[in-house]
């Protein structure tokens, strides 16, 4: 009894195991193999240049283990970094008074298309493509061309990093990063609203049937994922200090990739946001492999994580038939 | 009679909304249905809407199928860039005199280019194919392995540049004409009639519809159903390769980068705005002909009425969340009981 409680709980952590042993072989290859590979700063450039691959991530986590998928983040993304160059810039609004607006307008976005979702039992497939079609030429809207930012709040906050132990710093994205995450767990795993979304990914008649808020747990999962969009196009906006309709793009692939490399199940259900992290690290460190060996060209990054993804499905798949 | 009543009823909102946009092209382009003889071929506006609609409409007929066995396939964009990166690194060609006559030499005979690179796009379709039946991958994800690594093959194999093509039979798929029409149209044409054939002649269409309602039931009524959906998804990607084909010879280079970039949600979109429901099923190949249409004509609408062509995104989406809506069954109740609350209450 003891024994078959323990192999069913190791099974289920062995997605995560399995991405943290990838992360760390990668990571020890590229040390042994590149001089200046092994150090601190090279691992927390990680984090620095995929914070908001992180924070969309932990959004994009949810909808997932709800079962949905959202194709809007990185136009949303976009829009964003449009909209808060387009106040600053042109209008003369200050920092803190154009963050909270773009704040809000990727939570309702977010909230708009969760409750066509729900109520209209749309397939948030399409709908999503919608609203990624929809925030993209929103953008355009506003402007053809790129803005560059350079008000001064906005390039302090860029230009800001936290000193750490000899001599490597951490920018304030990357704390942000950080915080969604905990942030992400913390919703997943102690609160109604996590418990829920597992449930309605495991079996949304179940989860109706137990009387789980399902219709709000739904439109709330899309919603959150509109906030971490707009707070990654916050910090993607500190990132690159310019808003521009073309920003982004094809980054929900690269969420969706890093969700599934992370261990969580694209039939909904089995996750996990601290996987997620890993994901988005594993992406970020082929890159910076890519970047060292200096022969390799920029796209076998894609070519490296289509195969990733390939034996990740995999994998997924052998566990899903044992099951 | 009464299937024919069918038909006409299913596309009779995409045929609306076609309509409609060449009425509001020809109201602000007075032009518009001209067409000028001009060389021995038809010049005009609509020419150059069907011309341009030719490869999407091949994309979306590839499509359609996928979607009708309850599948998607969003790697077509990708395998559209590797099919022109491929016929244009074989094709690559130069301008020779040859005892003072100048000819086009290709590096392979263009048959086997053009060969060679449908090859490798169907073997795009069939590798989907088996990750979906085979492997039991969604397809959603299965097709996004490779979306994401194939773009990535396109931009290897084209170097991350953009090959030119110097060779001019090649120029005929995309901007040659046959009894004065552009011959994508008849590329487009024949694809539609032969899958039409297939699909009403044979019981094919019947299974594709069976496997999109009903897998597990249609496995065991005995179809074959999983050879069945990779013929399907190998088909999308050859498709896709015919596409390809075309758009290159259009623009007479391959652009690893760029060639056929969203070109899948176009291609989901033009079946959905077809009459056909992402939830598989029933389908209507006709209906996303018209799809590619009406995204074409769309898209020359914005240009001829002087909006700016960024606008177009923000169109597109305000038109799939009008047909989307109008699809959903939820959505037209809810109509109804808003329109008919009034009685309702009364009669509580």
């Amino acid at each position: 009894m003891q024994a078959t409680r323990m192999a069913r709980i190791d099974s289920r952590y062995v997605p995560l195991l399995g991405t943290i042993a990838v992360f760390a072989l990668t990571a020890g290859y590229g040390s042994v193999a590149y001089t200046g590979f092994f150090s601190a700063q090279v691992f927390l450039n990680l984090l620095i240049d995929n914070a908001f691959l992180c924070i969309i991530g932990v959004g994009m986590t949810f909808v997932i283990l709800s079962g949905g998928i959202d194709l809007s983040v990185g136009s949303v993304i976009a829009l964003t970094t449009m909209v808060s160059a387009a106040l600053v810039e042109h209008h003369h609004w200050s920092a803190w008074q154009a963050i909270p607006l773009v704040l809000a307008i990727g939570t309702a976005f977010g909230a708009l298309m969760g409750w066509l979702i729900q109520r209209f039992r749309l397939q948030p497939f399409i709908v999503t493509l919608a609203g990624m079609f929809l925030a993209r030429g929103l953008c355009y809207l506003i402007s053809i061309d790129s803005i560059s930012i350079t008000d001064a709040t906005y390039t302090a906050i860029s230009q800001a990093r936290l000193p750490l132990w000899s001599g490597a710093s951490i920018t304030v994205g990357a704390l942000i990063a950080l915080a969604m995450i905990a942030v992400g767990i913390w919703l997943a795993h102690t609160t109604e609203f996590g418990r829920t979304v597992y449930a309605i990914g495991g079996s949304e008649p179940s989860a109706l049937l137990m009387g789980l808020p399902v219709a709000r747990t739904t439109v709330l999962v899309y919603t959150f994922s509109g906030f971490c969009s707009a707070l990654a196009g916050v910090v993607f906006t500190f990132y690159m200090l310019s808003g521009y309709g073309l920003h982004a793009v094809g980054l929900e692939l690269d969420a969706i990739a890093a969700v599934v490399i992370g261990g969580t199940l694209l039939s909904g259900g089995v996750g996990y946001v601290f996987g997620t992290l890993f994901g988005v690290l594993i992406l970020g460190i082929i890159q910076t492999l890519i970047a060292f060996d200096g022969s390799l060209s920029s796209w076998w990054t894609r070519i490296v994580i289509g195969a990733l993804l390939f034996v990740f499905c995999l994998l997924q798949r052998a566990f899903e038939s044992r099951r | 009679m009464t299937m024919q009543a069918l038909m006409r009823h299913r596309l009779l909102w995409p045929f609306a909304t076609l309509v409609l946009l060449l009425a509001v092209n020809a109201v602000f382009n007075p032009g518009f249905w001209q067409l000028q003889w001009r060389d021995g071929h038809l010049y005009g506006s609509v020419i150059d809407i069907l011309n341009r609609a030719a490869p999407l409409a091949l994309v979306a007929l590839g499509m359609t199928l996928v979607i009708a066995t309850r599948g998607i396939d969003i790697s077509v964009g990708a395998v559209v860039a590797i099919a022109a990166a491929v016929a244009a690194l074989m094709i690559g060609g130069e301008l020779v005199v040859k005892g003072g006559v100048q000819t086009h030499v290709s590096r392979f005979p263009m048959s086997v280019a053009i060969l060679a690179a449908l090859l490798v796009a169907a073997g795009c379709g069939l590798w989907n194919g088996l990750l979906v039946a085979k492997v039991g991958m969604q397809p959603i994800i299965a097709t996004l392995i490779l979306m994401v690594a194939g773009r990535g093959i396109a931009q290897l194999l084209t170097g991350g540049q953009i090959i030119t093509v110097y060779y001019a039979p090649f120029f005929f798929l995309g901007n040659g004409f046959l009894l004065g029409l552009p011959f994508a149209v008849f590329i487009a044409a024949a694809v539609w009639v032969v899958l039409h054939l297939l699909m009403t002649r044979t019981a094919l269409g019947l299974f594709i519809q069976a496997i999109g309602i009903n897998p597990a039931a249609a496995r065991l009524a005995g179809l074959h159903e999983r050879l069945i959906t990779i013929c399907v998804y190998t088909f999308c990607g050859l498709a896709a390769g015919v596409a390809g084909l075309v758009i290159s010879s259009n623009v007479k280079s391959a652009d690893g980068n760029n060639a056929g970039m969203l070109m899948e949600l176009d291609a989901i979109l033009a079946v959905t705005l077809g009459g056909t429901a992402l939830t598989g099923g029933r389908f209507s190949l006709a209906g996303s002909v018209l799809g590619a249409l009406i995204i074409q004509t769309l898209t020359s609408t914005i240009y001829s009425i002087g909006v700016p062509p960024e606008i177009n995104m923000v169109v597109k989406a305000a038109v799939v969340f009008v047909v989307m809506l109008m699809q959903s069954a939820e959505f037209r109740a809810a109509v109804r009981g808003w329109v008919v609350r009034p009685a309702a209450g009364g009669a509580r």
